[in-house]
């Protein structure tokens, strides 16, 4: 399986501080690839440098064959990358409709790939013309999921989805992400809750201290508690 | 408007407002005969446009500017200087417009390239400087700007207030030129108006009110952020610049005072805050409310003192002395921010959009 993002020796530096000190990454492609680690290892940071909102001082991102490492955000964007950041960053002024407009950029939004994604959570299609702003958590980040598919896009960046969310509204995002992942999509998921983790992840890498310590197939990390407790430490077994 | 903008008032009391404000500002050479209410109804239609102009900058775009006066001043010198050089012609009238609302969103787009990529205190501080050295070369500039005395030049014939259109009266009232320049101005504003509604409401506006409410955000959604804050800029640039060129038609005078005083940039800060950012409609009920407190409040307060001394009240004839009348226009405004954060607009929309 050839990679479709490709991180080779990527190096960030935040003010002062030096976050990232040369991650390799492979994303295979059509896979999801989790990327798990302890709070403040970098994982954030990892895919905030790939968006170009931060910038790499060194190193090279590779999407698709194409460096991507000098490129401004928007078309980083406009080349096929869908990001969906921790905080659920909604526009909260705006409605669920005027939301998922602006995802579709330049054309109009899909008719069926809107029923597709009202399947999935249907309470974006009850709130269509309510404000953001008014929605629970769950529902701002199933509209902060749905914003980034609401155009096919070759790679998802999604970062912690499942934080601070009910259980059933964490089933409908697993069934969301393993019908995207059916469809082709490589997805490159930050996630600490090890269960979601092993349901949905083909490959794994576990970063440490702005470096990836660990490479592999999920089914190998799952199955390896030893391996698990090294890397990951407590925050497993709070979450497994 | 509706159809124009798929945005309408969402409040009955708002609604019936700004019915009654169009339909006052339409017929008030009718309503309300003489010179002072013509001027203050021209000077609302005027501030109207200026102040919607701004909120397109401030209210949905997020971007603090204090060049909206420099604009509003390229406006208005360019009709001036057109009209003092070339005489009372409408091509010279033409020209002025033609020069003046391409010189601002030009310049906007020259100072947005330069700086709105940067923090917005950073580009609020480079407009505020280059406003300031746009005053000061207006004022130096005497040969061709008339210095701190400005220009007063003639209008084309049907504008001046002795050409008579209809020279029986019309339900009481003569039309002359000065109604025929009401009507002008009435008209554009109205336009500039919609016009802005319509910007806001459509897909580049969404964009503009995402980018407000996190560049960031947009930005990862692929939208370039400078791109658009650069275009409404110049839009809002633009604006300002035509509602400028009206004003000096209407003042038949343009001097530093009256286009590019930094009391103007404050007053339309003032009234777009009064009205509601973000909303459009605030900038009529900003601009209805500022100017009528503005013009009639030291009136209103003659009575008022008059009045209870008349009635041999204590304390109230000083409270209410029209000397004090700034004091009190100043209260005004901080009840008004006080009790309406959101603005007019967002307090009968019922606190949020």
């Amino acid at each position: 399986m050839s990679a479709l993002l490709l991180l080779t020796g990527v190096q960030t530096h935040i003010g002062r501080y030096h976050i990232l000190q040369g991650v390799d990454l492979d994303v295979p492609e059509g896979r999801t690839t989790m990327l798990l680690g302890r709070n403040g290892a970098g994982k954030t940071t990892t895919l905030r440098t790939v968006m170009g909102l931060w910038r790499a001082s060194e190193g090279e991102i590779r999407f698709g064959g194409r460096r991507i490492e000098a490129l401004v955000t928007p078309d980083i964007a406009r080349a096929g990358i869908g990001y969906v950041p921790e905080n659920m960053a909604i526009f909260s002024d705006l409605t669920v409709r005027e939301n998922l407009e602006l995802a579709a950029r330049d054309a109009p939004l899909d008719a069926a790939r809107l029923e597709w994604i009202f399947g999935f959570f249907p309470a974006l299609q009850r709130f269509w013309l309510s404000r953001a702003g008014t929605l629970s958590g769950g529902q701002k980040q199933m509209l902060s999921i749905a914003r980034a598919v609401a155009e096919p896009r070759r790679l998802l960046l999604i970062d912690e989805p499942t934080k601070g969310l009910a259980p059933a509204i964490v089933d409908a995002l697993i069934a969301c992400l393993a019908e995207l992942k059916r469809l082709g999509t490589t997805i490159l998921l930050v996630e600490q809750n090890f269960r979601v983790a092993r349901e949905i992840g083909d490959t794994v890498a576990v970063m440490d201290n702005g470096r990836i310590v660990h490479a592999g197939t999920m089914a190998e990390l799952a199955g390896d508690e030893a391996l698990q407790h090294r890397l990951l430490g407590l925050s497993l077994e709070t979450h497994a | 408007m509706m159809p124009l903008s798929g945005d309408p008032p969402r409040s009955r009391l708002l609604a019936l407002g700004l019915a009654g404000i169009v339909l006052a500002l339409m017929f008030a050479p009718f309503l309300f005969p003489g010179a002072k209410p013509l001027n203050v109804a021209a000077k609302i239609c005027i501030f109207i446009a200026l102040a919607a102009s701004y909120d397109l900058l401030l209210g949905y775009t997020g971007i603090v500017s204090f060049a909206h006066t420099m604009f509003y001043g390229i406006g208005s010198y360019g009709i001036a200087i057109a009209l003092y050089g070339l005489g009372p012609r409408w091509d010279a009238v033409l020209l002025g417009v033609t020069v003046a609302l391409p010189l601002a969103a030009a310049l906007a787009l020259v100072i947005g390239l330069f700086s709105l990529r940067v923090q917005a205190i950073f580009f609020a501080m480079i407009t505020l400087a280059v406003a300031s050295a746009f005053a000061v070369l207006a004022s130096q500039l005497s040969w061709l700007t008339g210095g701190e005395d400005g220009r007063s030049f003639r209008v084309p014939e049907l504008l001046r207030p002795g050409f008579t259109l209809v020279p029986q009266d019309l339900l009481g009232i003569a039309v002359t030129g000065r109604t025929l320049t009401y009507y002008l101005v009435f008209a554009c504003c109205a336009a500039l108006f919609l016009l802005l509604l319509r910007v806001v409401n459509s897909p580049f506006g969404r964009v503009l009110q995402a980018i407000r409410e996190n560049p960031f955000r947009a930005e990862a959604l692929g939208y370039r952020i400078v791109v658009h804050r650069t275009l409404a800029n110049c839009l809002a640039a633009a604006v300002a610049a035509a509602a400028g060129a009206l004003n000096a038609l209407w003042l038949r005078y343009t001097g530093p005072d009256t286009s590019l005083s930094f009391a103007i940039m404050l007053d339309i800060l003032l009234i777009v805050v009064i009205g509601g950012m973000g909303t459009m409609y605030g900038a009529i009920l900003g601009a209805t409310l500022f100017i009528l407190a503005q013009n009639y409040l030291q009136a209103l307060m003659g009575w008022a003192s008059a009045t209870a001394a008349d009635g041999g009240l204590p304390l109230l004839p000083a409270l209410f002395h029209p000397d004090r009348w700034l004091l009190w226009l100043g209260v005004l405004f901080i009840a008004c921010v006080y009790f309406f954060p959101a603005g007019i607009v967002g307090k009968l929309r019922g606190g949020g959009k």
